[in-house]
């Protein structure tokens, strides 16, 4: 029995010291030095999890800009995250942890499914959200308060068909997709339907889903079976890498077309970038442009956390800036409340222009969608260049 | 005036009360509590009503379901799509969730009956992994069904959207996005009247003749069938309540959120729950409704350890599952009841 006591207690000493950690990790986000004066910035994304990676990129994309104001003085903000784990319930459990927390604006969610969810709550609690990457039409939909700086999925597979028939990229194109992936089915179902406008050739039209991920030999050998020149993949880029790889086991070479979740195979763990030679893809950002603001921002994200930024990361930090932008225009200050904050956003974001680091002349319509233009990259040498 | 109550029943009574009790005493707080916690509310009457219903299988039956999830799925999808196809027809919203909760009922009720016919015929280990996979087909098909309303009718099909909706219908399941745009229409008060309900169907299924075959069957399989128990009939009964259960908790969960994603009911959720009805105590109805709300909570009341949260989660699962399997704690618990008890025939 002693023993047993031993280990409970040697269980809660463990609790307590991880207490102690938490706490300190906690410190200097929380006590910042503006106090009252700063808008409360709030945002729910994945920080732990199987989609980690995005929600771990735009916050701290945004931890970023939120420094970087705050030392230019002037606008102050205080940034808060909140873990979803990527589950529509737990994002609305986190939006509303952000609620008591004090939060005045959201940048909503990092990814669809749960932004979808908060989404809702934002709208019936007129609260204005900004989302850094939730693609999906339903995020918007309906709603007026509600704001995307990625494009939405549908524009992603009409401008990629688009980008195909201009630059007669190819003749027969085959589709590899993710079927119970909203990101992979919206893109997909946009595409085909745009190619079949443009007289574009679709000859293979093959799925994958969760669980089933890993050997892709049927959908490749259909591909190549029926010809295909170009291969799309709209997906992100795990389930490439492995397409990339089995597809050059078989000696299959056609052209491929990614979207924006192919940004970051490059950086990928064990990935043999030179299997990734010669894919093109359309994506927002490009972290080797020489873009001064880019360059800036890049070497920041390096030193700090140790990584190239990927699209993610640049699009929570264009949130931050284009709400420093707009809550300056419209003379904001923090001791307004989130309903006057979110008329007065609503007003700036579908009149104003917008320059980041995600493209130039950014505009909003009173859908809530963006209106940017993609940058076609291909992958040369290891490396994006631009597509032009 | 003495009351003469067996101990079953005094504890029903007891449960009951205490169910009550909570909704009274949220109700009178409700100004001051926390976003948080308000938002948890309807989530927390759904796990119940799951652990409950799952208590039913694992500790009434003796059966180990390891695919519960699937028939809150069921109940989930189809009770919405009754309610968003029937927006027009009840304005009511009450009235059009309690329609939902009943279709979604109805529906998992169904699946529990077909999925109980081979799967009843099984025992132990291979009925937990037969469940399981029902569970995991469950997810794949509601991944690729697409159902739609317009003026002829519901249209559905599977793999694609070949629906080819008429001119101002509408896509309701749609595949992989599972269900979106869904009006909030559960209320707390819906889901304390749910789980009493449960609570009622529950005890009193129990407290009857099938219910004391069910427990035969549990307790010695051969010695039930031995003394004339249809054992098959027994256990379906209980199983396909318990599905039919899990079905309306589902639909409530659902109607809670404005978008709802058939991956959400996976093996996890199933285990969760499952995870409700341990920590509880098998056959503990109060236990299962103790658990199912404090371990809703708990993920959320750790937010302040930030990156350590589903660690401190797991030491205090297991803290949990320590103390209360130990001994001394136990018997010290069992020592004040037995007090409560002599006062009370005192």
């Amino acid at each position: 029995m002693k023993k047993k006591f031993a280990c409970l207690a040697m269980a809660m000493i463990m609790v307590l010291s991880l207490a102690a950690c938490g706490g300190k990790e906690e410190a200097p986000s929380s006590g910042s030095e503006s106090g009252a004066a700063a808008f409360m910035l709030g945002g729910t994304g994945p920080l732990t999890g199987g989609a980690a990676i995005y929600g771990n990129a735009a916050k701290n994309g945004a931890q970023i800009a939120v420094d970087e104001i705050n030392a230019m003085g002037g606008i102050q903000f205080e940034l808060k995250y909140e873990d979803d784990t990527h589950d529509p319930e737990k994002a609305v459990n986190a939006y509303n942890a952000l609620k008591d927390w004090g939060m005045q604006i959201s940048l909503g969610s990092v990814t669809s499914k749960p932004c979808e969810a908060t989404a809702a709550e934002t709208y019936a609690d007129r609260i204005f959200a900004l989302t850094p990457s939730a693609s999906s039409t339903a995020t918007t939909e309906g709603k007026d308060n509600m704001f995307q700086m990625c494009f939405m999925d549908p524009n992603q597979g009409s401008a990629s068909a688009q980008y195909i028939a201009d630059k007669t990229l190819g003749t027969k194109i085959a589709i590899i997709w993710k079927n119970d992936d909203v990101y992979s089915k919206g893109i997909h179902d946009t595409f085909t339907a745009k190619a079949a406008e443009l007289g574009l050739e679709i000859v293979s039209d093959t799925t994958f889903a969760d669980g089933n991920d890993t050997d892709f030999s049927v959908q490749l050998s259909d591909a190549q079976k029926a010809g295909a020149d170009l291969v799309f993949l709209p997906m992100y880029y795990q389930p490439a890498s492995l397409i990339f790889a089995q597809a050059s086991n078989m000696g299959y070479a056609p052209k491929w077309f990614g979207v924006d979740g192919m940004d970051g195979i490059l950086t990928m763990e064990g990935f043999d970038a030179a299997l990734a030679e010669g894919v093109m893809l359309l994506t927002p950002f490009n972290a080797d442009s020489d873009d001064e603001a880019t360059k800036a921002f890049v070497a920041e994200y390096q030193k700090r956390f140790n990584e190239i930024p990927n699209q993610f990361a640049a699009d929570g930090y264009d949130c931050v800036y284009a709400y420093k932008q707009a809550l300056e225009a419209a003379g904001a200050t923090p001791d307004m409340s989130a309903e006057e904050l979110c008329g007065l956003m609503i007003e700036q974001f579908t009149s104003m222009t917008f320059n980041g680091l995600t493209g130039d002349g950014m505009t909003w319509d009173a859908s809530g969608a963006v209106s940017k233009s993609p940058k076609g990259m291909v992958i040369e040498n290891g490396a994006y260049v631009g597509l032009d | 005036m003495k009351l003469k109550l067996n101990k079953t029943t005094r504890k029903n009574f007891a449960t009951y009360g205490v169910v009550i009790l909570a909704y009274v005493l949220l109700q009178v707080m409700k100004g001051s509590l926390s976003s948080s916690l308000k938002g948890m509310l309807v989530p927390i009457c759904a796990y119940v009503v799951m652990a409950i219903s799952l208590n039913l299988t694992v500790g009434i039956l003796g059966e180990l379901s390891l695919g519960h999830a699937g028939f809150m799925s069921v109940g989930a999808f189809t009770g919405v799509t009754a309610a968003i196809a029937l927006q027009n027809v009840i304005p009511a919203a009450p009235l059009r969730l309690a329609v939902g909760l009943a279709v979604g009922a109805a529906f998992a009720g169904i699946a529990g009956f077909l999925i109980g016919i081979p799967v009843l015929r099984l025992n132990g280990d291979y009925l937990a992994i037969v469940t399981l996979a029902f569970g995991e087909i469950i997810k794949s098909i509601f991944n690729n069904l697409y159902v739609g309303i317009d003026k002829n009718g519901m249209q559905f099909s599977l793999l694609s959207d070949k629906t080819n909706l008429a001119e101002g219908g509408k896509l309701i399941i749609e595949g992989p996005m599972g269900i979106g745009g869904i009006q909030k229409i559960s209320t707390f008060t819906a889901g304390f009247i749910l789980v009493m309900i449960t609570l009622i169907i529950v005890f009193n299924l129990v407290n009857s003749r099938a219910g004391r075959a069910i427990m035969a069957i549990r307790d010695n399989h051969i010695a039930a069938e031995s003394i004339g128990l249809h054992v098959t009939h027994y256990k379906m009964m209980a199983f396909v309540t318990s599905a039919a259960l899990a079905g309306a908790a589902g639909t409530l969960f659902a109607m809670n959120y404005s978008t709802i994603m058939a991956n959400k009911f996976d093996f996890n959720t199933s285990i969760l729950v499952l995870v409700f009805v341990v920590l509880g105590g098998q056959g503990n109805m109060l236990g299962s409704i103790v658990a199912a709300a404090a371990l809703t909570v708990l993920p959320e009341m750790l937010r302040t350890f930030a990156d350590y949260r589903m660690l401190v989660y797991a030491i205090v699962l297991i803290l949990v599952m320590l103390t209360t399997n130990n001994a001394t704690l136990r018997s010290w618990f069992s020592r004040f009841s037995l007090k409560n008890r002599e006062k009370e025939a005192a």
